[in-house]
């Protein structure tokens, strides 16, 4: 009994233990909340105007710094893009009741014109959340005075300094440089896709066209932060720790500014395009589209009426012709058909045609320029007085899949992938392109009749300057290819390396030198003797090239006559060249659009820019623009 | 009225359900996903995720309120031993994630076996002290300490000091409620005292500037001590009434870190004011003394301290949650129960409160 007891009585000692326990556990816990409670009354009533304010006022926020971008300088060093520094007046519309009354009272301090309203609104439309935004720029020191004095009055605007893009040159190289412009929903995806963003947070302004969007991440730089405590007003109170940015990397670059803008100047009012590149290297020295427009209007917006002149005038200012604009190239296919007859053994260079003036075809007479003919014609005569006949024979016993295959190595009709965004293909006639240019069945035939006018540049073919230049500039070098490029290294902003762009050639064509020279020697006889040797006369160096001229018009075999025909509707005029002839060290296309012949007046451009680039001088007696051989 | 084979069906799934700890328990269930919706509906939804969360934390809650206490008193010595083998695992083997190496890689998934041990270890201690009930000695409290310490100091050393407080807690509790002499736990106390500027030394660097940050988080406002003054001032500004639900500006401006994880408790408390404050830490409180009632009835000695335990350690967790965001204790990886986002720490809460209910109703069947 003793020993059953007292186990028992150990037990209940132990369970009446745990009870005072677990009710002493109770009170702890009781007591616990309660000071968890204490603790919310203080935070939330005692206290709570003081955590109130600082949730809404006292934030600290990451303030991101934007680097400075970076600059943009030709081969020689001059500069074509960098930044100044300048106020602007910005508002944030989160922190603005309202909005009309405090443009309105602005409006009043500082002139705002109704142009900054309409580009504030359009701002607005496009713009991230919690971004200020510009409603005036470039404040004069008085304006920024004037506002500090009346600051008080507008809470959530201020006058912030801000660096700016700017175009020292203008109008000059803009299709190759392109513009900066502000950020737009398209651009933020743009940037989210490439995991951006997080740099990209303070930057108002990407690269919209040419080499500043094409080299954006290279220029942009690496985004710095500030951390700073902000008050209700969104001023910064004071900095708690800075991480400063680093600068966009410098582009310089293949283009001879000055030889740019000799050339450009060489165009005078008309429309056309240049691509002038160094053969050796594929670097372009001169990339011109006529007429250019000022990039320094697109910096902080386009005002609407600048938008409309450029947009809707009829020269299409907006349009990079030489990478955009594609065109038949004329005869200046003929060299390059040329070669292709010696490299596929179509033709040796001795042997002859007789040329009546026309080559009949199924039924159809296609006509040579030159009323009667140019009688016994070799490859050289046929390039050097361009005769059509010798390539309308040639090009129907090629072929048409031996001419793409051809063309196709030498790059025409493909991307020449120079680093500008958005270069057009154009079109390197063959059967297979019909199939894919047209869905009807009876379109998609290849005509054996559509090959005879390939010949001659004609007929579907479409490339644009820079790949005739491209093109050129491999004939130049003998067959090594190089990828056209604008870009020649890029200088990092911290080490000072320089990387270079594009050293190797891009292919080598395995063409017998022979032929080569062939071809060449063909080439100078255009300039000396043939149909640009007035463009060239007296020149002091050996130059080659070939004049072109390409229809816009179908006259349907009436007699063309330049004067009859309305300016739009005249021919456009080509020239390609490379010089010194024996060492290149300039190799070009260009074109003139409703300029008539080639050699009237494309050669004389070229001319000028090899008399510029070669000599360092402009060109005493070029030819004027009349009574010449036509090509 | 239901017919007589649904009628045994219904009978058979609630038999073994406690009404007050399942009311509470859902009522506080709803609280949390109707705050992870307002912390996360702006950026990633985890309504859905959370609410599958809570799902599988029933089907646990019931299935473990299903097993006797005698068969779960089985568990004790198995999951402890599993749950030490793999800590040491993890000690040798564990993936390192952000410094710590608490995860152990299976190939297919990752698993953190410090988790298990918040049930296993009061499980073990509590069979220990039941084995030798009536016979107590110093030495039994001894013997259950080192059982205590070992998986403790694992945990502490991968760091997790978060789970290591809860772990060291439920095991503290067993011992505790199982008798542990007044004169050790004040000798401990003393002892800790004098040990504190050692640990002190021993403390890893964020450790040590989570407690530095705690007695001034001014000192590092971007750093360590950001969490607290951000929280402070969602918990501040949410004044008595709170700025209603999905309004909360510390909230949906993303100042609040971790805000629905760790930190929940300032959005709800942001936006549901000292009102929402007081409910659910009186829903807390109403839960806990359910738990001690069912300790303080429970028939046996391993019911009785298992009870004990798992309910203060459910105070535990609310305590220390509500203490670090509201700024009185330091940060520590502690989530509020039933609120805060994530699978694995509600499915532990819940098995925990499912034991109670298999306490709880057990006993009720032993005494019919």
């Amino acid at each position: 009994m003793l020993a059953g007891q007292l186990p028992l009585n150990a037990t209940d000692r132990e369970l009446s233990r745990f009870r005072f326990r677990i009710a002493l556990a109770g009170v702890a816990v009781f007591a616990a909340f309660v000071v968890l409670i204490v603790r919310f009354v203080h935070l939330q009533v005692l206290q709570h105007a003081y955590y109130t304010t600082r949730a809404e006022d006292n934030r600290i926020s990451l303030v991101p710094i934007v680097p400075n971008r970076g600059v943009i300088v030709d081969r020689n060093g001059t500069v074509l893009a960098h930044n100044y520094s300048a106020f602007t007046l910005e508002i944030t519309p989160s922190k603005v009741a309202d909005l009309e009354a405090t443009i309105e009272g602005l409006g009043k301090v500082i002139e705002v014109l109704p142009k900054d309203r309409k580009r504030f609104r359009r701002l607005l439309e496009e713009s991230k959340n919690f971004e200020s935004l510009p409603i005036r720029t470039r404040l004069s020191e008085e304006e920024v005075a004037r506002f500090a004095a009346n600051r008080y009055l507008f809470p959530g605007v201020e006058v912030k300094a801000r660096l700016f893009r700017q175009y020292p040159l203008g109008p000059i190289a803009a299709h190759a440089i392109g513009y900066i412009n502000r950020i737009n929903k398209r651009d933020l995806e743009i940037i989210e896709e490439n995991e951006q963003a997080a740099n990209y947070k303070g930057t108002d302004h990407i690269g919209k066209t040419g080499l500043e969007q094409k080299y954006e991440y290279q220029l942009h730089g690496q985004t710095g932060y500030e951390q700073v405590e902000i008050d209700a007003g969104g001023r910064a109170i004071r900095s708690l720790s800075r991480t400063a940015p680093v600068q966009g990397n410098n582009l310089t670059l293949t283009l001879d500014i000055k030889l740019q803008e000799m050339a450009e100047k060489a165009f005078g009012d008309r429309r056309g395009a240049l691509v002038a590149i160094e053969p050796a290297s594929g670097g372009i020295l001169a990339l011109v589209s006529t007429p250019s427009f000022d990039p320094n209007l697109f910096v902080d917006g386009i005002r609407s009426d600048d938008w409309d002149l450029l947009n809707n005038s009829p020269d299409k200012p907006m349009l990079n012709r030489a990478l955009n604009g594609a065109y038949p190239p004329g005869s200046t296919f003929k060299p390059f058909m040329a070669l292709a007859a010696l490299e596929t053994g179509k033709r040796t260079p001795g042997q002859t045609i007789s040329d009546p003036g026309f080559f009949n075809f199924g039924g159809h007479q296609f006509r040579d320029d030159k009323k009667g003919g140019h009688g016994s014609v070799d490859m050289y005569k046929s390039i050097v007085h361009s005769c059509d006949t010798y390539y309308y024979m040639l090009a129907n016993d090629m072929g048409i899949d031996s001419i793409a295959r051809f063309m196709g190595q030498l790059g025409f009709g493909q991307r020449t992938e120079v680093d500008i965004e958005g270069e057009s293909e154009g079109v390197l006639p063959s059967p297979e392109w019909k199939k894919r240019r047209f869905k009807r069945p009876e379109q998609q035939k290849w005509f054996a009749g559509e090959t005879i006018s390939i010949g001659i540049g004609q007929g579907y073919n479409a490339y644009t300057p820079i790949q005739l230049a491209q093109a050129t500039a491999t004939i130049a070098n003998n067959g090594v290819m190089f990828r056209p490029h604008l870009v020649k290294y890029i200088t990092d902003s911290r080490s000072g390396e320089q990387t270079m762009i594009e050293p190797e050639p891009l292919r080598i064509l395995p063409w017998k030198r022979q032929n080569v020279e062939t071809i060449k020697k063909a080439m100078i006889g255009v300039n000396t003797a043939g149909t640009a040797a007035r463009a060239f006369a007296g020149a002091s160096y050996v130059s080659a090239g070939k004049t072109g001229t390409a229809q816009v018009f179908s006259l349907k075999g009436a007699e063309y006559r330049a004067s009859s025909v309305k300016k739009e509707l005249r021919d456009h005029a080509l020239f390609i060249a490379f010089a010194p002839a024996d060492q290149p060290k300039i190799a070009l296309a260009v074109l003139v659009e409703n300029g008539g012949f080639g050699a009237q007046s494309a050669a004389p451009i070229a001319r000028m820019v090899f008399d510029y680039y070669l000599l360092g001088k402009l060109p005493k007696g070029a030819a004027r623009e009349d009574d010449v051989e036509e090509d | 009225m239901l017919p007589p084979l649904l009628h045994r069906i219904w009978v058979r799934l609630v038999e073994h359900l406690d009404g007050p700890l399942l009311l509470l328990t859902a009522s506080i269930m709803a609280t949390g996903l109707a705050t992870v919706y307002s912390a996360t509906y702006d950026a990633s939804n985890r309504l859905l995720a959370q609410a599958v969360n809570m799902a599988v934390g029933f089907c646990a809650m019931w299935l473990v309120a299903q097993l006797p206490p005698q068969k779960l008193m089985g568990f004790g010595v198995p999951l402890y031993v599993l749950g030490v083998i793999l800590l040491i695992c993890v000690f040798f083997f564990g993936v390192k994630v952000n410094g710590a190496r608490r995860w152990l890689s299976l190939g297919f998934t990752r698993i953190q076996p410090s988790e298990v041990l918040k049930i296993a270890v009061p499980l073990m201690l509590a069979w220990y002290f039941h084995k030798h009930e009536a016979m107590l000695r110093f030495r039994h409290y001894f013997f259950a300490c080192l059982l205590l310490l070992v998986p403790f100091a694992l945990i502490a050393k991968q760091p997790d000091l978060g789970t290591a407080i809860l772990v060291g807690a439920a095991g503290f509790y067993v011992i505790f409620l199982a008798g542990l002499p007044w004169q050790v736990i004040f000798g401990l106390f003393a002892a800790a005292a004098a040990a504190a500027p050692f640990v002190w030394t021993m403390l890893h660097d964020y450790q040590r500037k989570r407690i530095l940050t705690l007695i001034d988080p001014a000192s590092d406002p971007l750093g360590a001590g950001y969490h607290i003054i951000q929280s402070t001032i969602a918990i501040g500004s949410g004044g008595t009434f709170g700025k209603g639900w999905l309004e909360g500006t510390q909230t949906h401006l993303e100042f609040i870190p971790e805000r629905h994880t760790d930190f929940i408790f300032a959005v709800f408390s942001e936006e549901r004011g000292l009102l929402g404050n007081s409910i659910l830490v009186l829903l807390y409180f109403l839960l806990i003394v359910r738990g001690l009632m069912i300790a303080a009835n429970a028939s046996t000695l391993f019911a009785r301290v298992m009870a004990g335990s798992v309910t203060l350690s459910l105070f535990t967790y609310v305590f220390v949650n509500m203490g670090m965001v509201s700024g009185i204790l330091p940060v520590v990886g502690v989530p509020l129960p039933f609120m805060s986002y994530g699978g694995t720490a509600l499915v532990t809460l819940s098995v925990g409160i499912g034991i109670l209910m298999s306490i709880q109703t057990h006993r009720m069947l032993v005494r019919k």
